[in-house]
């Protein structure tokens, strides 16, 4: 089990094994991996469209609550950063 | 892979390239077609390239590269270069057999996403036995350079009665292989395997042997490498949603460019399966009559047609109940409700009560010769 992200990481999309990209067809963003696929939701697809090895955890918390300023997000990317690295979508860089 | 919820249209998400029905390896329970020598004439270049704009259009993202050995084809890298600028998440499924060190790069450089490795068995005589050739040690060989050049890696392994002990042995090799995921599923008795039932049907100790050295192995490497337990159907007494419903997410194209609900489906008997050559996959999908047949629920009968289970299921699996039943509208009769269930539990029993050994029962193996020969026999 790899230890939680800190506030500094800067988390990565898995590739090779794991590519993410938005499809038209579906309406949403998507993981491919091999022989699979995991459609997204529109606050995990926002999540992981800003992973990109170069934002820290805290940057990308900042970007999507200066996208959603109503809500309290801090809590809620974390919960699902750990699933994603649970589930090795992603990895720190 | 999600996608059969009601909410949305259904997609052809999966897309299986059998690019061709060539292949140097005679495994009996091979899932082409048993009347496979008579389908010659395959798609070419042009035609594939625009299946894979069709079916990328409709919304399809995963592209298997399958056969036979698609390696046979001279413009797999074309293909697959191709494939990958539309989007596709790419996946080559593949023997080994006809594979080297500068086709992997290439592969590479064409933008392959992912490789998939098929063994025979853990040891070296009985993959080989299996596979009808000496395979293995260039197996080993492609497995490790898969790696090397970064791929992620899947090992599939079709279990039966022959390796069904081997598993502990299976996933070590798989370890040292440094596979990221492992497939084990037991074979399906379709096609080939159907006409080896009796040679690959294991004992249900044997079954339950390997399925608890595969969950040990599976908690231990939690986390390093995903390890898939397939059970077999026929010792359930639910069926399975076989392709996740007819028509609902896969899309199969044969070699000589026929269009499958699945891979099996040609030998469902009553059904004019579409051609690429003349038809576009929009109108295949949405609208031939093929691939409407076993849509939705107004086609089932007893005991499927009212039960509860239908919407989960689907009934399971159209070419079974055929098999089995001889009327691909009956229930799967892997289902305890199914009239004809006594038939799963039967085969299942022969498998019970064999006391020769496997060198005694006669096996088919895959290749042109026998192909000819039950074509020949079934008319």
């Amino acid at each position: 089990m790899s230890p939680p992200l800190a506030d500094d990481d800067r988390p990565e999309i898995a590739t090779p094994s794991f590519r993410f990209q938005w499809e038209e067809a579906q309406q949403a963003h998507v993981l491919l991996y091999p022989e699979g696929m995991v459609r997204l939701n529109p606050a995990a697809g926002a999540i992981l469209q800003l992973c990109d090895g170069d934002r820290e955890v805290r940057e990308i918390i900042a970007t999507l609550s200066a996208q959603f300023p109503d809500a309290d997000l801090a809590d809620d990317v974390h919960t699902f950063l750990e699933t994603a690295i649970d589930n090795g979508w992603i990895r720190n860089r | 892979m999600d996608g059969s919820a009601t909410d949305r249209p259904s997609l052809p998400l999966w897309l299986l390239a059998e690019l061709t029905y060539k292949c140097p390896l005679q495994c009996p329970y091979c899932s082409n077609p048993v009347d496979f020598a008579r389908y010659r004439e395959e798609l070419d270049t042009e035609d594939w390239i625009r299946v894979f704009r069709q079916a990328r259009a409709m919304g399809a993202t995963q592209l298997g590269f399958s056969g036979g050995e698609p390696l046979t084809r001279r413009d797999l890298e074309v293909l697959i270069a191709e494939a990958r600028s539309l989007g596709f998440y790419t996946n080559l499924i593949t023997s080994g057999v006809g594979m080297d060190e500068a086709r992997i790069a290439a592969f590479r450089e064409a933008g392959l996403d992912h490789i998939q490795v098929s063994f025979q068995a853990s040891t070296e005589e009985l993959n080989n036995y299996i596979a009808g050739t000496d395979a293995f040690r260039h197996k080993m060989e492609m497995a490790r350079l898969v790696k090397a050049y970064g791929y992620p890696m899947v090992l599939c392994f079709v279990l039966h009665r022959g390796n069904e002990a081997q598993v502990g042995d299976i996933l070590e090799l798989a370890i040292s292989l440094e596979a990221d995921y492992v497939e084990l599923a037991t074979a399906q008795y379709y096609g080939w395997a159907w006409h080896n039932r009796d040679y690959l049907m294991p004992t249900r100790a044997q079954l339950e042997a390997a399925e608890r050295v595969a969950h040990q192995y599976q908690e231990r490497l939690r986390g390093r490498m995903k390890i898939f337990y397939v059970v077999p159907d026929y010792f359930e007494d639910r069926p399975k949603a076989c392709m996740n419903g007819w028509g609902s997410i896969f899309l199969t194209i044969a070699p000589d460019g026929t269009a499958l609900p699945c891979h099996s489906a040609r030998s469902l008997p009553g059904l004019s399966f579409p051609n690429v050559r003349e038809h576009s996959i929009e109108w295949i999908w949405k609208d031939s009559p093929a691939f409407n047949r076993f849509r939705g629920f107004d086609w089932m009968k007893a005991p499927c047609k009212t039960c509860p289970e239908r919407f989960k299921d689907f009934g399971g699996c159209r070419c079974q109940a055929y098999l089995l039943t001889g009327d691909p509208e009956n229930a799967d009769p892997v289902c305890s409700l199914s009239p004809h269930h006594h038939r799963i539990l039967e085969a299942a029993q022969v498998a019970e009560l064999r006391t020769e050994p496997a060198d005694e029962v006669p096996v088919v193996f895959r290749n042109t010769i026998n192909s000819k020969a039950l074509s020949s026999k079934e008319g």
